[in-house]
């Protein structure tokens, strides 16, 4: 770079991105680069369009519903004759009344019980596998562990769906050439384990890469160094890698969690082949039920927002619970 | 440390040297195993014709393939195949779109420092709290209102602006672009245009291409979307379409073959399309790290 020296300053100012924005143009005031000043924001453009159209906008309007109902003149025929008046904090009362919808939410943290440790476990057991050394298969079983997050979520209910009808399952098979007892899977908490395990199949391999990624960030010489003092492989993994790898843990945690609020796919493709599932099982079903089955879109708005403010609440004190959590680790 | 303690060590650490470690071996299968089930038992049964489903044992190949796919293909007039292209449009257009959008915004929030940076990047992000139906629902009757619901604008247009993909982008150009680069395009009088589009682009497309993929999945893989959206069976695509075919499959269990040879040909695309990239994509940009 031949101009190196007389462009020194210029680099310094123009190069970390971290340090305060005013320092780059109220040195050099007058350069070409004055058109470039806005290039950021059109490069935006299309970026926060999108984001006003299909997420500002519709959560503003979910709000504005979520604070109206639909007031019916006479005997509501006829143009004009449904309103929709002002309703306050009505609909919000009625969500919080709602034992429909606080079973659903229930229903979720049940499910997530099993769930969430579940799958981060064998995230966390598997990462540790593939990052020992001389394990055989690795990038073999890496891959296929991986595969499920390629299959979409109705595929995979449906599969695993079909694995649990006595007819077709190997399982029952099994049991039923042992003479063993043969549970239904489709019935009270067997269900949430059905709905679990199909969550653990397809979530398992995307939160092992996470950790795993983690792990390979790790310079080797620590362990050269522990392996030295006579650490064990087990040690190692429970004293070095798992602290280090802490921050991957407890973001796949938080994504689990606002996941498992979600679940959606999984019970929807069950219904069909089990008798007495709950339209609202759920939370977004339960949504889903009162917009849609219900035609009352004004409560299913105040249920929406009253679920997105509990996500909201819920992730900060997540992320500041952990922020305390490594913030003391370091100390 | 002594030096007994040493030899020990070095004699103990070069028999391990040779050994396999057994327990993560086996782990790793089994785990391998657990993931594959659900697969093989899919490729097995789409072999099976309607009795033999649910009469032989379950990994015990059958005799009507063909036949299955002959059916599947006839099933009112291929609709079928109209599920599984409407589904590689939204997906492929979608994510290209979608990689299109995350370049421009990320590579803005990443090479640039401008007044409100900071606060435009944690709003966007703050996106992916949303729980989707908080948002579907109402982009349903915004679009009903505009007479767009049910077409294949109101299942792409949601499915472009990715948090996550700015977010990637972001970080990708932070790491890949070099600002003195940036400089000297500037001093030779290239436009902000042209920089992005001959200089950033090029060297963000590792990232764009994980960005486009996930993208891909994602849209492929929606089903909460499409199922508020749309009501023409003619626009589904193959996820709510293999649903309601499994849903007259509870009172017509003849369907059941019909679905499963339907789900196989549906996740082939996927496993396809993953078992080829892999080797080429780097898994270290999933967590978002990038190695300089």
């Amino acid at each position: 770079m031949t101009s190196a020296p007389l462009k020194g300053s210029d680099l310094i100012e123009a190069g970390p991105l971290a340090d305060g924005t005013g320092t780059a143009q109220s040195v050099r005031p007058s350069r070409p680069r004055r058109r470039g000043r806005s290039a950021p924001y059109w490069f935006l453009v299309p970026t926060l369009t999108l984001f006003a159209a299909f997420t500002v906008v519709p959560i503003g309007y979910a709000i504005w519903l979520s604070l109206h109902r639909v007031q019916v003149k006479g005997i509501g025929l006829g143009k004009g004759a449904r309103s929709q008046v002002w309703n306050g904090i009505g609909n919000y009362t009625d969500v919080l009344n709602d034992s429909e919808f606080g079973h659903s939410v229930l229903r979720a943290f049940g499910y997530g019980l099993i769930v969430i440790p579940t799958m981060l476990g064998l995230a966390l057991l598997f990462a540790l596998m593939l990052d020992t050394p001389k394990a055989r298969s690795a990038p073999f079983a890496r891959l296929m562990i991986f595969l499920p997050y390629a299959v979409p979520g109705i595929i995979a209910a449906l599969m695993w769906g079909f694995l649990y009808l006595p007819d077709v399952s190997p399982f029952y098979y099994l049991l039923n050439k042992f003479g063993l007892p043969q549970p239904d899977l489709f019935d009270g908490g067997n269900l949430y384990l059905s709905f679990a395990n199909i969550a653990v199949w397809g979530g398992t391999g995307f939160n092992m890469i996470v950790i795993y990624t983690a792990l390979r960030a790790i310079p080797p010489d620590i362990y050269e160094a522990a392996r030295i003092d006579g650490a064990s492989n087990l040690n190692i993994a429970l004293k070095i890698k798992i602290p280090i790898v802490m921050p991957s843990l407890v973001l796949t945690f938080f994504f689990s969690v606002i996941a498992t609020l979600q679940v959606f796919t999984e019970p929807m493709t069950l219904k069909p082949l089990t008798n007495g599932l709950p339209s609202s099982w759920s939370p977004l079903m339960a949504i889903y039920d009162k917009a849609f089955l219900q035609s009352d879109i004004y409560g299913a708005s105040a249920t929406a927002v009253v679920l997105a403010l509990a996500t909201f609440v819920l992730s900060f004190t997540l992320l500041r619970i952990s922020d305390r959590y490594t913030r003391e680790d370091r100390a | 440390m002594t030096p007994l303690t040493l030899t020990a060590d070095t004699t103990g650490r070069a028999a391990k040297a040779r050994r396999t470690a057994w327990v993560p071996t086996i782990v790793l299968i089994l785990g391998a195993l657990y993931c594959l089930i659900p697969i093989a038992w899919v490729v097995i049964a789409a072999t099976k014709d309607r009795s033999e489903l649910f009469s032989t044992f379950t990994f015990a190949p059958g005799t009507g393939f063909l036949q299955n796919l002959s059916d599947l293909t006839d099933y009112r007039d291929g609709i079928f195949w109209k599920w599984m292209a409407n589904s590689a449009f939204y997906a492929g257009f979608g994510a290209l779109l979608s990689a299109a959008v995350s370049a421009a915004g990320g590579y803005a929030l990443g090479r640039f420092a401008f007044r409100g940076r900071e606060a435009i990047f944690k709003m966007i992000l703050a996106g992916v709290l949303v729980p989707s139906i908080v948002l579907a629902v109402p982009q349903y009757l915004l679009l009903s209102k505009l007479g767009m619901a049910d077409s294949y604008w109101s299942m792409l247009l949601p499915s472009i602006l990715s948090p996550y993909g700015v977010y990637l982008v972001r970080i990708y150009a932070a790491a890949s672009v070099p600002t003195e680069l940036m400089e000297a395009a500037r001093m030779d009088g290239a436009s902000e245009w042209r920089i992005f589009s001959r200089i950033a682009v090029p060297m963000m497309m590792p990232g764009l291409i994980t960005v486009f993929l996930f993208q891909f999945v994602g849209i492929w893989n929606n089903f909460l979307l499409p199922y508020v959206m749309l009501a023409d069976d003619e626009k589904f695509p193959i996820t709510l379409g293999l649903y309601t075919l499994l849903a007259q499959g509870a009172s017509q269990p003849a369907l059941y073959t019909l679905v499963i040879t339907g789900c196989l040909l549906a996740i082939l695309p996927l496993i396809g399309l993953f078992l080829v990239i892999q080797r080429f994509w780097s898994l270290d940009l999933l967590s978002g790290s990038v190695k300089a």
